[in-house]
């Protein structure tokens, strides 16, 4: 019989997935995409602006923690900034993750971290003469509550009817903006500036006091100390267990005889409970101001740093701060060639384009035409 | 020189990561107007190397020839669905890839060019010719949600031949359908190969291989056996060549001892969450010391049953499941009952779905953490490790679990591995009522013994087995008595040491005349 071959060709590509890897060589991949990344700002900085990457580079590092000078010390103001920013990413990446651990999708953090704010706020003007004490207590324990009954209202309707958490916790966003507008303009001070300014400027009642003359190192303790609970709540306790359990197979949970709805909202409750209480670190904590941009878009970038670091809280803080530095670094070099935000924006673009990247090659192979040559 | 071969497979391997070799150097051709049938076990590969002519799958290596209308075999690479479509190949895969909201003329639209897909009037008067040419019957303007399976499955096969299929393959068409429905299906392949057109039917049902196909093809365990003309074949010799050697189960049975009444089950209806009527009117008595067996179409209502008396399923009122506490023979009554007081009380349930791994495992966590799935409750606030971690060695140990380490996800293991850690879980929970099904759901022999024997020490052992499986030599040699749903109705317990296949068979498939009086 005639057989005949007239265009046959296989696919330039095939991608399958990965085994499993050993672990030196996907923290390998992961180094090399941040290398590569690095290059390829190189190369665009060099087109644009034609100034030497490693200067460029340089000023990044200086922006992230101080310039350096003959008497650079590394606890320097910058630095103190970078940590704190670090700290308020980690805490609101370290609430997100119970509830993607759950695989519940809360990109709501956003309008959590608002009320919590604003329930912050209300304490340092309404309760300022409280004792200090007495004052923080109201402060946390009310931070808490706002963020966690912001983050309830999407759970009860994602146990009960099973709607959309994404859509629904994304909207929630949207009222907590407003509802901060509201609040912005009541307290307001002075009047017509439309902003509140900053809380009780000299008493300073319900800023976080400094700690051995550091301003910040009070949001460190906090935010660490929620760290190593979250690590432990997930990986030791019971609940974190029925968490890991529901998030892999609500139907394993069933048969096992967890109450499904029960860990939903429960989760979520603590979920919000935490990013509400990032909203009393960024109040008492950093700005000791409220506006609608407190949140500023942490409770976004703050996925990427749950996702990234597979919801392990300790990688959290690393991924925090590179996100942190890489943020100050971009502001730095903006300022400093007299280029705009975007080009800032640009550059972290690149890097997290790179490290989200490497993921891909860490889980898949791919498998080129004839060859079969296995690209690491 | 005449070409009668529509499509010829040569040497076609297929592998899924580096240990699962879904097809090995299969070489098989199919001719032109012909209904050939793939037979094989779960898991021999059938659908895998349907998926690479249908553009789902790329085989490693491999050639495939295709028909190119000119009496010549043209050697093609089929990288989509859509090169599929483009030499005449249409798949009707098991799950039906149709959009619920849409008509059965927008179906067949999407995907077309633009200068006729939107011209609704034609594809309707077009999917009319093909009904009439065939016999099927479709509604154009109704919408998929308001079809049934056998209408989805049929509009499925008519988009196919709208796109000018040739070849067609139908994926296990007969599993969702009932009797009638089976035999209209069969009578359209009729009509389709007498226009020329080529069929393969997947499938594992013997009786319907010999009732529709020309040949037949046998793959086992992801190898091409042979092919033998329908003619020429008959139940025995295609399980011969399917299963490897003529099935004699040497299971050893004992004869029930002692038994003692452990579930008593009157009147237990369930409402699926479809709002269909999934089991109706059930009453049964389960004993200790003896294996009960379940066997039925897949979706006559199994599930229901056993979930229900797990505590999983809502109940009709009037449903009456009581558990005879073996200390004190107590009755006490478990509907009302939460699934976890149910599990405390002694009845243990291992469900081995599809994926193995969805109810009942977690696929992401070790032997061990999955261990602590019954145990976890224990202590205060924090989990208990110790215990799970010493039972996940004694399951290791004692059912010769395949595993790097009893912390590796047991997503990795492989099927068998799955499913011993399952069954070796609850077994180890020392329940008076276990109920497993489709235990051996895609075993090997061997494993598929060390399941049996398990089962049979328990039986010694005094508890009460329910045992809900597919294959019914299995539950003939391993049974003492099997009870038969059809339609989420009890349509009789036989006594398996003297009941045959057939009438097993039968009963699966016909409801008896007084229970469709009554019904």
């Amino acid at each position: 019989m005639a057989k005949i071959t007239v265009h046959k060709k296989e696919p330039f590509l095939r991608i399958a997935k990965r085994d499993s890897m050993p672990l030196w060589q996907s923290i390998l991949i992961r180094v090399i995409s941040v290398v590569l990344a690095l290059v390829v700002c190189g190369v665009v900085i060099y087109l644009l602006i034609k100034v030497n990457p490693l200067e460029v580079y340089k000023s990044m590092v200086e922006g992230a923690f101080g310039a350096f000078k003959e008497d650079y010390k590394f606890f320097n103001r910058r630095t103190w900034i970078t940590i704190r920013d670090t700290m308020m990413l980690l805490c609101i990446a370290v609430g997100l993750a119970p509830a993607f651990k759950m695989r519940f999708w809360n990109i709501g953090a956003e309008g959590q971290i608002l009320v919590g704010g604003i329930a912050t706020a209300a304490c340092m003007i309404y309760l300022k003469d409280l004792p200090p004490a007495l004052l923080f207590i109201c402060m946390i324990v009310s931070s808490l509550v706002a963020g966690a009954l912001w983050s309830l209202l999407p759970a009860v309707f994602k146990a009960k009817w099973n709607t959309n958490e994404t859509l629904f916790t994304l909207m929630m966003n949207y009222v907590a903006i407003q509802l901060t507008s509201f609040f912005v303009a009541m307290w307001e001070n002075p009047f017509g500036s439309n902003t509140v300014g900053i809380i009780n400027p000299n008493g300073h009642e319900g800023w976080f006091p400094p700690i051995f003359g550091q301003d910040y190192l009070m949001n460190v303790i906090v935010v660490m100390t929620i760290t190593v609970g979250m690590f432990i709540y997930l990986k030791y306790s019971k609940q974190g267990y029925e968490i890991a359990v529901v998030g892999d197979s609500e139907n394993t949970a069933r048969y096992a005889g967890i109450n499904v709805k029960k860990v939903i909202i429960r989760t979520m409750l603590i979920s919000g409970a935490i990013c509400g209480l990032s909203g009393f670190v960024a109040v008492s904590g950093a700005s000791h101001t409220i506006s609608t941009s407190t949140a500023g878009g942490k409770g976004f970038t703050a996925i990427i740093v749950a996702w990234l670091a597979k919801f392990n809280t300790f990688t959290m803080i690393l991924i925090s701060l590179l996100l942190v530095f890489l943020d100050k670094g971009a502001i730095e070099i903006a300022s400093k060639y007299d280029l705009n935000d975007y080009v800032a924006s640009m550059i972290t673009g690149i890097i997290l384009f790179f490290i989200l990247g490497s993921e891909f090659f860490v889980n898949y192979r791919m498998i080129f035409r004839k060859k079969n040559k296995e690209v690491q | 020189m005449h070409n009668n071969i529509a499509v010829q497979l040569e040497n076609i391997t297929k592998t899924f990561g580096k240990k699962v070799i879904a097809n090995k150097d299969v070489t098989l051709d199919i001719r032109k107007g012909e209904i050939l049938s793939l037979l094989g076990e779960n898991g021999s590969g059938k659908t895998t190397l349907m998926n690479m002519l249908a553009g789902i799958y790329y085989p490693d290596s491999g050639h495939i020839y295709v028909d190119n209308g000119k009496d010549e075999l043209e050697e093609v690479s089929i990288c989509s669905p859509k090169d599929a479509y483009a030499l005449g190949i249409g798949m009707i895969h098991q799950h039906f890839k149709l959009v619920d909201v849409f008509t059965a003329t927008e179906n067949v639209a999407l995907g077309l060019d633009k200068s006729i897909a939107f011209n609704k009037k034609q594809i309707a008067a077009d999917i009319k010719a093909i009904c009439d040419k065939y016999g099927f019957k479709v509604d154009p303007d109704k919408k998929v949600y308001n079809m049934s399976v056998s209408e989805k499955q049929t509009l499925e096969i008519v988009k196919a031949l709208y796109r000018g299929a040739n070849i067609l393959i139908l994926d296990e068409p007969t599993a969702v359908l009932t009797p009638q429905e089976t035999d209209m299906l069969f009578e359209v392949m009729r009509n389709m190969k007498a226009d020329g057109k080529s069929i393969i039917i997947i499938t594992h049902k013997l009786n319907e291989v010999l009732e529709i196909s020309d040949r037949v093809s046998i793959l086992r365990k992801g190898e091409y056996i042979d092919t033998i003309q329908t003619s020429e074949a008959s139940v025995s010799i295609l399980t011969e060549m399917m299963v490897g050697q003529k099935v004699t189960l040497h299971i050893d049975r004992k004869d029930p001892e002692n038994t003692k009444e452990r579930l008593v089950v009157n009147n237990l209806s369930c409402v699926n969450k479809y709002g269909v009527t999934a089991l109706d009117n059930v009453s049964f008595t389960a004993y200790g010391g003896e294996i009960l067996g379940v066997a039925g179409i897949s979706g006559s209502g199994q599930k229901e049953l056993l979930e229900a008396i797990a505590g999983l399923q809502d109940t009709v009122d009037g449903s009456s499941i009581e558990y005879v506490i073996p200390d004190t023979e107590e009755r006490s009554q478990l509907i009302g009952k939460t699934a976890l007081q149910i599990k405390d009380m002694g009845v243990a349930l291992s469900f081995v779905p599809e994926d193995r791994l969805g109810m009942g495992l977690v696929g992401s966590m070790g032997m061990s953490d999955n261990m602590m799935l019954r145990s976890y409750r224990k202590g205060f606030f924090f989990t208990e490790r110790k215990g799970p971690k010493e039972l996940a060695n004694k399951v290791k140990d004692n059912l010769e679990v395949v595993t790097p380490s009893i912390t590796t996800p047991v997503r990795k293991l492989s099927g068998g591995n799955v499913q011993k850690v399952l069954v070796g879980r609850e077994i180890e929970a020392a329940p008076s009522v276990l109920m497993t099904a489709y235990a051996v759901r895609g075993l090997d022999v061997n494993t598929s013994y060390t399941i049996y024997n398990l089962l049979n020490d328990q039986k010694e052992k005094g508890v009460a087995v329910i045992y809900v499986g597919e294959d019914l030599d299995v539950l003939l040699a391993l049974c003492d008595r099997i009870l038969v749903l059809c339609d989420g109705k009890l349509n009789g317990i036989v006594d398996a040491r003297t009941t045959t296949k057939e009438e097993i068979g039968l009963l699966m498939t016909h409801l008896r005349e007084e229970e469709q009086e009554n019904g």
